[in-house]
Formats: structure tokens, sequence, C-alpha cells
């Protein structure tokens, strides 16, 4: 008979299913592994991207451990009222430092992939205590408690060597001098005076443009570092790094 | 089944072969899949192929380093949408031709400048303002309303396009409206007592119960060090931002305590500058927006 009866000879064999299974599940593998290693087609070549500075970093890991990323996505996808409404389309190059990617699948929240600079950072402030006084409708937790705690960045030579492990192109320099950088950026006027030089030239020598690293007192209090420093410090620079305006988005490597 | 160890055994009951299998008894239906179903799932499968073929699909052509492969019809999401973009952009700027270089006059008397203005300003404020300034422009403490007729540096329409373009105390801009309130306490330069005294006397100006002693102690300190920016009528100066302390209009609050607070620590608050992210005719339909919530000038 045809084709179609034909399973009957995998099914009485038993070596034979087992190397078909092989096969069939082999391919589901292959075609998630595959692009993988093709990662540099996949990457946009752009201007400005640089990896996060030990304060957006340790910022970054509040964001996922205050689960930001369940209501609020990181990807302005290429629809024309998403790019009017946030701005140009995110690029695979925005997130290369994201381990893991904060691109989300779920808005209850808007979009943040470019809310760097959008906002002040009183507002970040005021609407992070109490999301309800600034806007009425808003069904978003209070996060005051981030104001009170000092951020705890011990281990932030050793997150960066993490990073690093997994291809963050951290220098030795950098790693060395985490806790300064990290000072510097929270409190560039006093306690981090020293590394200031050293933060920016680090991380806007890396990224090949100036402006791209912002210093200042984040949350409004020069005693303290706090969990809110780190959290406003990220997210003032999300979506700010890349200079669009070299983008050249003619170009047919970055069509996707 | 058609190989001949296997004897193909038909069910009485439903006319079906079974697969000859036995348990307790109990025998199994070779009921085939339907056909429409199994050609269906053979149609996926060739759509599937002709599909990669048109589309994009691999991350690359094996061997090479080619990028990911384009399909016969050369789609992309990104080129789409920037057509689209621009599109929308030139049936804009059509209408906005005459928008951008007329003046407000001519804006609020051209029943179509205005709509148009109108129409840009409010989706706009929308999605950029009303996070700070609050829906319709309400304000919020700390978020000046912009629905009143008080303004802190400039309520006319080539003021507000100016403060939308280049922010306030917006660091990165260099011709942003700048100011900054020294922090009387916080920084030591003036005593608790006078600025208890002073927060007396921003009371007192304001129309509130004052103390009358502490009033007449701090008028010279006032006169001093605060009428610079505020005025000697404590009137305000918009050139510096600095709020008319009359009005019994608060940024911030009018009680005792927050006027403490505010000589004590000061209060400079900022605006990004928009330049960067909207384009003219975006910023100039929401000055209008803005002119037309409540108090433009």
């Amino acid at each position: 008979m045809s084709i179609m009866n034909r399973h009957g000879v995998l099914e009485r064999h038993s070596l034979l299913l087992t190397v078909a299974i092989l096969v069939a599940v082999s391919i589901g593998g292959i075609i998630q592994m595959v692009p993988l290693m093709y990662m540099d087609n996949t990457i946009e070549k752009v201007d400005g991207m640089r990896p996060y500075t030990p304060l957006e970093l340790a910022g970054k890991d509040i964001y996922i451990r205050e689960g930001c990323y369940v209501c609020h996505s990181q990807m302005v996808r290429p629809l024309r009222d998403e790019v009017e409404r946030y701005g140009h389309y995110s690029l695979a190059a925005e997130s290369m430092y994201d381990h893991p990617f904060q691109w989300g699948s779920k808005r209850s929240g808007p979009d943040l992939a470019r809310v760097g600079g959008k906002y002040s950072d009183e507002w970040h402030l005021d609407h992070l205590k109490d999301p309800r006084a600034l806007v009425p409708e808003s069904i978003m937790p209070p996060y005051e408690f981030l104001a009170k705690k000092e951020l705890d960045f011990d281990d932030i030579q050793g997150r960066l060597k993490t990073e690093r492990l997994v291809g963050v192109p951290y220098t030795d320099e950098m790693i060395e001098n985490a806790e300064g950088h990290l000072i510097a950026q929270a409190d560039p006027e006093e306690r981090g005076y020293d590394y200031v030089d050293s933060l920016f030239d680090a991380y806007e020598g890396i990224a090949g443009r100036e402006g791209t690293v912002k210093a200042r007192d984040y949350d409004g209090d020069p005693t303290r570092i706090t969990e809110m420093d780190a959290l406003i410090a990220y997210l003032q620079m999300t979506g700010t790094l890349v200079d669009f305006s070299t983008f050249e988005a003619d170009d047919l490597s970055n069509a996707r | 089944m058609t190989d001949a160890n296997h004897k193909v055994e038909v069910d009485e009951a439903t006319g079906t072969e079974t697969t000859g299998h036995s348990w307790d008894g109990i025998k199994e239906l070779n009921t085939p899949l339907p056909r429409w179903w199994l050609y269906i799932f053979y149609a996926s499968i060739v759509f599937a192929v002709i599909w990669m073929v048109l589309m994009p699909a691999l991350p690359a052509l094996p061997f090479t380093n080619s990028g990911h492969t384009r399909g016969l019809l050369g789609q992309s999401d990104r080129v789409e949408v920037m057509a689209e973009v621009n599109r929308l952009k030139a049936e804009r700027s059509a209408q906005a031709g005459a928008f951008v270089d007329a003046s407000l006059e001519q804006i609020e008397t051209d029943r179509n400048l205005q709509q148009f203005a109108l129409a840009l300003g409010e989706s706009l404020f929308g999605d950029n303002c009303a996070t700070c300034h609050g829906a319709g422009g309400r304000g919020a403490k700390g978020y000046p309303s912009l629905a009143d007729d008080v303004w802190l540096w400039d309520g006319t329409l080539e003021g507000i396009e100016t403060t939308l373009q280049h922010g306030i105390r917006h660091e990165e801009d260099d011709d942003t409206r700048n100011s900054a309130m020294p922090s009387f306490g916080k920084d030591g330069l003036l005593p608790r007592e006078t600025i208890n005294d002073l927060t007396e006397y921003v009371l007192h100006v304001s129309g509130q119960d004052a103390e009358e002693d502490a009033v007449a102690r701090a008028e010279p300190v006032f006169q001093q060090e605060c009428s610079i920016c505020h005025g000697e009528d404590a009137k305000g100066m918009r050139s510096e931002g600095a709020p008319n302390l009359t009005d019994a209009e608060w940024l911030y609050g009018g009680d005792r305590a927050t006027i403490f607070e505010t000589i004590y620590n000061a209060r400079n608050s900022h605006m990004p500058a928009w330049s960067d992210r909207l384009d003219a005719t975006s910023i100039k339909a929401l000055a209008v927006y803005v002119h037309t919530l409540g108090g433009g000038e």
C-alpha cells in the first residue's frame, strides 16, 4: 500500500523507532541552536552601545528582582503605532549585554525600552514611591522601600566578572575599579570624586561617544547610595546608548 | 497492514481492520487518520517550505557569512514600518507646512490649523506630558498645573515652545531654562530660626496667618536673600522661574511645614528637553495645546 501505512515498520522495530525519535528530536534542537551560532549576523553594527556601568547593572538586578519585567516590556516592536509612541524600534544590539534580556511579553504597564531621559529623576523617585500620586489610574505597586534601603554592592566585582564570562566586554580595569565607579556615578561630587574621570574614560571610551554616562545623585539623598539610586540610574540609561543618527536603517544588513 | 506475516483481521461490528494485538481479549482497531486531516497536514508542510523560500527564514546560509536569507519577496518589518512612518510624516507635513510658520494669532483664528494642532497636541500630551503634569495638565505636587494661568517661566506660545524644546534645568541642553535656589538650611546659609522667620514672612505675604514679630524680623532678610529672584514685593520673577509668593498658588504646598522645607532644602525641579525626542511640528502642536489648556498668555 501507500507510504501512509509504512509507520507499521517503525512501530514494530524498537531500535528503528529509537533512531527515528532521535532524528526527530534533534531537528527541533538544531532549529533552536543554529541561530545562536550566527549571532554575529543577527546583531546590528551600531555606534554607542556599551556594557552597563556597575550602578546600572545593580539597578538592572533590582529591576529583575522586583519583577518589573512581569508588567513592563523593553521592546519597541516595528509597528507604526509603537514607533510613534515610544520612538525608534528596538535593535538586537540594544540588548546584547542583557543577561537575561528584558524584552518581556506582557504590558500591564508601558514599554520601558526608551524611557531613559524621558522623565526627570524626581519623577521616577516620586512615581516609584507612590505611583498613584502622579498617575491616579495606575495599578503599579509602590516601591518606597527602595529609597530606604542602602544598595549592597560588595559583590559588584564578581557581578562584572560573571557578565564577562557570558560575553560582556568588561575590561580588567573596569572590574578592578567597579566599586569606585559605582560610587562615582551615584555621588560624583564627594565620595566618588576620585573615580569620576576613570568612570567616564572607561565607559564612554568603550561606547565611542560622549554623553552615554550620566553621573549624579539620582534619588535626592546625597548621603547614601540606595537601591533607588541604582534603579533610577538604570531606567534613565535604557534606550539612550545607541547613536541612531549613524544607524542605517535602509542598509540591507539591518533589514529584518 | 500489508506485510505477509500479518494476517488482516476485520472487526465485525465496525468493519475496521484491527492491529492484530490482543490484550485480555480486547483488540485494538487500526482506524486510519481521516484523509482530509492528513492532506491538510501534508499541505501545511508544503506551505512551510514555500514560505521559507518567499520570506526571510534561515539565520544564514551554511558556510557563508551572508546574513539571513531575505526570501524572494524581500519582506522586512523594519523597512515596512519606516515606510509607514515616513508616509505618515509626509501626510502630516503637507498639513503642517503652513502650521510650522504660522503665528499664534494665525493658528488661533484659522480653524484648520487649530484643529490640526489640538488633535496632534492632545495625543502627544497623553503620551509624553500627562505622566508628570497629569491628564488635562491638572498638575501634581512638584509638577506645575498647566491648566491655570499661573506661569513660572513663560506662558506665551513662544515661551512654552522654548520650555518644551530645551527643558528646565536639563543639564545636557545649553539653552535650557536655568536657575538655582540655594538650600538655605541644608547648606548652612541661614540659621534655623531665621528660616522659621522667613516661613512666617512667606505665610504673611501669601495672605495667611503669621506671627507678626517674626515677619518684621524676616523683612530685611527677605530683601537681602530672596528678593533677587522673588522680587522686592515677593511677586516672583519669570526670568528666574521664581514663583510669585503672594498669589496663594503653590507648587509644593503653602502650609507652614512645606514652606519651611522649601526654604531649608530648596526646590529645583527638572523638566527634560524634548527637542531630541519630538520634531518641531510636534513641539509646536504641544505648545498650542498647552497654551489653550487654561491660561495661555
